[in-house]
């Protein structure tokens, strides 16, 4: 089973490759709607990645406020 | 842009496939503001084309009602139809709710609630004609498939997703139920558990998910829905007809007294302060996830 660490490596590592952004530039509590220059529908995007990624369901009032990778990392690790 | 879908154009004809006499020219290709339509080797294929999200107000409304009036003729020249959008955002995003709280602003509660049950039964009339239809309709889905886009696609026989579609009923955050036939259409199809997990919690469901509990019957590949819809109707036009059409009348029963009584519980529902509170947090919402219930 991963460790939180993975599970926040693991999605820095997606939302870089999807985003397009540069893998250094990405740190784990950065807000992501500002890093990423998401708005909510990439949000929606982004979440279906996830769940495919790691084969979990996310609801979406678990992401209810949430807008760092770190705690999204938790989110996922919960359900893995 | 991947993800992104386009029309295709000037599909060769397959001279095997029934083709629409002069007769019905004009019918055969429409171009609205917000959908188009058009009619080629037996399959019609409706674009939905509404920025930013095709949110189905009175314009995508009355171009609707042109199909559907369009469909009675244009069905006896086709096989299939696939509804598809040509936008990024995704399928359907739902009713426009701007319109909606706007529209219901400046006049009394009792033209409020007329207004909105005169929108539903405009609305499931087509629908229904939609649903009813001796042709086999295909919704071919991608992103946002949400609330009336949910009930949009649910109309058809079958729902073909690109893996990254999300459906959700989020109208339960409005003080609403779904308004377009929504349930009684998912308790045709799917298992009530299933139903009450949708719509109580107001979550969206993947691709993968909606497939999982058979909601979904194909996935495809990211941007390749269309393709994949426009191949299972090639596959459609291989059968008999009549076959196909007595199949459909034995298995989709459209649940009309059960689509009344959700219209007659919407506008109950319409008529509670929570609805307009409701309807303004989301028109005047400012929060990065305002699609969230």
């Amino acid at each position: 089973m991963r460790t939180q660490d993975q599970t926040l490596d693991e999605i820095l590592n997606l939302a870089a490759t999807h985003f397009k952004v540069s893998r250094e530039k990405l740190t784990p509590d950065d807000d992501f709607f500002k890093t990423l220059g998401i708005d909510s529908l990439q949000a929606l995007d982004l979440l279906t990645r996830l769940e495919n990624h790691f084969s979990v369901e996310l609801p979406d009032y678990e992401l209810q406020g949430v807008s760092d990778f770190r705690t999204l990392a938790g989110r996922i690790q919960a359900r893995l | 842009m991947k993800g992104c879908i386009r029309p295709g154009r000037h599909r060769k004809l397959d001279p095997a496939v029934r083709w629409a006499p002069s007769k019905y020219d004009t019918m055969n290709q429409f171009k609205g503001e917000a959908l188009s339509w058009e009619l080629n080797s037996g399959v019609i294929e409706l674009a939905l084309h509404r920025e930013p999200a095709n949110e189905i107000g009175s314009l995508t409304l009355g171009e609707l009602e042109k199909f559907a009036a369009a469909l009675e003729k244009l069905q006896a020249h086709a096989h299939a139809l696939i509804i598809y959008s040509t936008l990024r955002s995704g399928f359907c995003a739902g009713a426009d709710l701007r319109e909606l709280y706007r529209g219901t602003q400046r006049i009394s509660k009792a033209e409020a609630i007329a207004g909105v049950r005169d929108f539903l039964e405009r609305i499931h009339r087509v629908l229904n004609a939609i649903d009813g239809s001796p042709l086999t309709t295909i919704a071919a889905v991608h992103g946002v498939t949400f609330g009336g886009g949910f009930e949009l696609a649910l109309v058809c026989d079958l729902i073909i997703a690109d893996k990254m579609a999300r459906f959700c009923f989020p109208e339960l955050r409005l003080g609403l139920i779904p308004g377009f036939g929504g349930i009684p259409r998912l308790k045709r199809d799917l298992g009530n558990g299933v139903i009450r997990d949708l719509l109580l919690t107001g979550r969206s469901f993947s691709a993968s998910k909606a497939h999982a509990v058979g909601l979904v019957s194909q996935l495809a590949a990211e941007g390749e829905v269309l393709r994949v819809a426009r191949s299972t109707a090639t596959q459609l036009g291989k059968f008999d007809r009549e076959t196909s059409i007595a199949a459909k009348r034995f298995i989709k029963p459209i649940p009309h007294e059960e689509l009344r009584r959700e219209i007659d519980i919407f506008c109950d529902l319409f008529t509670r302060p929570a609805v307009e509170a409701g309807l303004k947090k989301f028109v005047e919402s400012t929060e990065a996830q305002p699609y969230l219930p």
